[in-house]
């Protein structure tokens, strides 16, 4: 496996307001592979994920310091152009959030807005990125359809067609099957170990089963800090820290 | 226990009267209107009464077409309309989505306020600071025209379409910005292409109802359209609306003369009209909510 870094993150703190929300994290995530993020509800994980897209800039009084590289350029800072980040970084979000909009129109949503494009490479866009995800051959009849009217894992894998449009280099999945049943989940989980031959994922998962079962690094955080991060074989066999090893065992959380 | 049951179905009765009741109104002002208004037709044929091009009731006999009238209201409406949609939209638009805390709150009370002005009082300024100007810009022989009438109605319209328009903003699920945005898209994109369009039918129903507003609207436009009966060819006449027609003649109508049962049915043709905008504007509203 190689060993490049798509993410390297240091001394990163992030106030809402005067909570002190992520407390000095350093990480690094690795390229094409799944990193999931654990811990119990409120820990910070999900505002970890939201640092990587900046979707944080959307709260109110949110604060940051601290250093996040991707490909050498911090995108901590007024500078950043973020609207650029969220192209290279997609995002998946727990409930499925389709536009109210056909399935064709959900998809060419990202090119038409960073490109002008001609409709023959739309087409070849929206059939790419659905085979990308394994609904060409389900929807291809009705790509005029409401994307509403598809089921919570067909939306799902919508969402994540509609990332794969505007070719990014990460997806960041928060709690991506937390709406799904179990056989949606494990379809969803196939899909992304396909999906990581092209993309580095990071998933935030309050399910340390699905963890175990998909990740290759895993991370622990717990009141705002990283407590552990490293391969997700170490990490639940035998951790380092003892916190870690209760959240895992089932003593909190 | 039977008295409790007794009380129980004394007051839903009541309630049950109660509810009834705007309904049973409702009907009884159209059985009235159609009667009243439908003697008309013994005189003039109900085509020749909504195509005829000649208003002059106490003629002798009296000429009884209301195109001329139709065509005010249609042309100060839709001029209210041309004004107001595009600017209240966009209101909206920056109430809901753009506007900081603060400002939002003052434009929101702002325009709470726009809708408490009598018409009356909207007229009266009209009167007063609009017509002469627009007496003096067109060099006009008057400022009485349908444009002056379409600017003070577009006053009027704007609270319903800004603050039905914010509503059905303010509701478009906050997921499909979140998605948008997370797709790199800039705040102006996420408005135009997923805000707007998730929010069309509610808007759609703010347009109607403030359009329904304008045409229901009597005292300002009596104020200021000049009210003369013509066919009108441009915004810059004189016009003369279909309520403005009612207001002005009714007290000078002799009860049971063809006068008389004409101005009521003008009064049906526009309980027809703003029953179709009112039943349109719901419509929309119902679609949003399913």
């Amino acid at each position: 496996m190689d060993n490049i870094s798509a993410i390297e993150i240091s001394g990163l703190d992030l106030w809402y307001g005067d909570f002190h929300a992520l407390k000095n994290i350093r990480a690094g995530f690795r390229e094409r592979i799944i990193t999931a993020i654990i811990g119990p509800s409120g820990c910070g994980k999900s505002t970890l994920l939201r640092v990587l897209n900046r979707m944080n800039d959307l709260v109110e009084g949110v604060r940051m310091s601290g250093h996040v590289l991707m490909k050498q350029e911090d995108i901590i800072g007024e500078a950043v152009d973020v609207t650029g980040l969220r192209k290279k970084v997609g995002m998946v979000f727990q409930r499925p959030n389709p536009f109210p909009l056909s399935i064709y129109e959900n998809i060419v949503f990202g090119p038409r807005i960073h490109a002008n494009m001609r409709r023959h490479e739309l087409d070849d866009i929206v059939e790419k990125s659905l085979r990308s995800v394994l609904l060409w051959e389900e929807l291809k009849d009705k790509l005029n359809r409401s994307a509403l009217d598809l089921s919570l894992e067909q939306k799902q894998r919508l969402c994540i067609a509609r990332l794969t449009a505007v070719k990014p280099d990460i997806l960041l999945m928060d709690e991506p099957c937390s709406t799904l049943d179990p056989q949606s989940t494990q379809r969803i989980e196939e899909l992304m170990r396909e999906l990581k031959k092209d993309y580095t994922i990071i998933i935030v998962t309050h399910n340390m089963q699905q963890a175990a079962r998909i990740s290759d690094e895993t991370g622990f955080m717990l009141l705002g800090e990283l407590i552990e991060f490293g391969p997700t074989e170490h990490v639940f066999t035998s951790p380092d820290d003892r916190r870690t090893e209760d959240y895992i065992t089932g003593r909190y959380g | 226990m039977n008295i409790r049951k007794v009380k129980e179905f004394f007051i839903e009765k009541l309630i049950f009267i109660c509810g009834l009741a705007s309904i049973f109104f409702v009907v009884l002002i159209f059985l009235f209107l159609l009667r009243e208004g439908a003697a008309v037709f013994n005189s003039v044929s109900p085509a020749g009464f909504l195509s005829g091009r000649s208003w002059y009731p106490i003629s002798e006999p009296p000429q009884l077409g209301i195109l001329p009238l139709i065509l005010g209201s249609l042309m100060v409406t839709v001029g209210a309309a041309v004004i107001s949609i595009p600017v209240g939209v966009a209101c909206a638009v920056y109430i809901a989505e753009i506007a900081p805390p603060s400002v939002k709150e003052a434009l929101k009370s702002g325009i709470e306020l726009l809708a408490a002005i009598p018409s009356v009082v909207i007229g009266f300024i009209g009167m007063v600071t609009l017509v002469p100007w627009v007496k003096s810009v067109f060099r006009l022989p008057t400022g009485l025209t349908a444009l002056s009438g379409s600017i003070m109605l577009a006053f009027m319209a704007m609270p319903t379409i800004v603050s039905v328009a914010e509503d059905a903003l303010y509701s478009v699920p906050k997921s499909y910005k979140e998605g948008a945005l997370a797709l790199g898209a800039t705040h102006w994109q996420v408005i135009h292409r997923v805000i707007l369009p998730a929010a069309a039918s509610g808007i759609l129903a703010a347009v109607m109802l403030g359009i329904g507003r304008v045409i229901g609207e009597t005292m300002a436009v009596m104020m200021i359209t000049g009210n003369s009966a013509v066919i009108p060819n441009s915004i810059l006449q004189p016009v003369r609306t279909l309520t403005a027609t009612i207001a002005a003649e009714m007290g000078e109508a002799v009860v049971g003369s063809e006068h008389y049962f004409a101005l009521f049915a003008v009064g049906i043709v526009l309980f027809v009209i703003s029953f179709a905008v009112n039943v349109t504007a719901d419509l929309f509203l119902h679609k949003r909510t399913s």
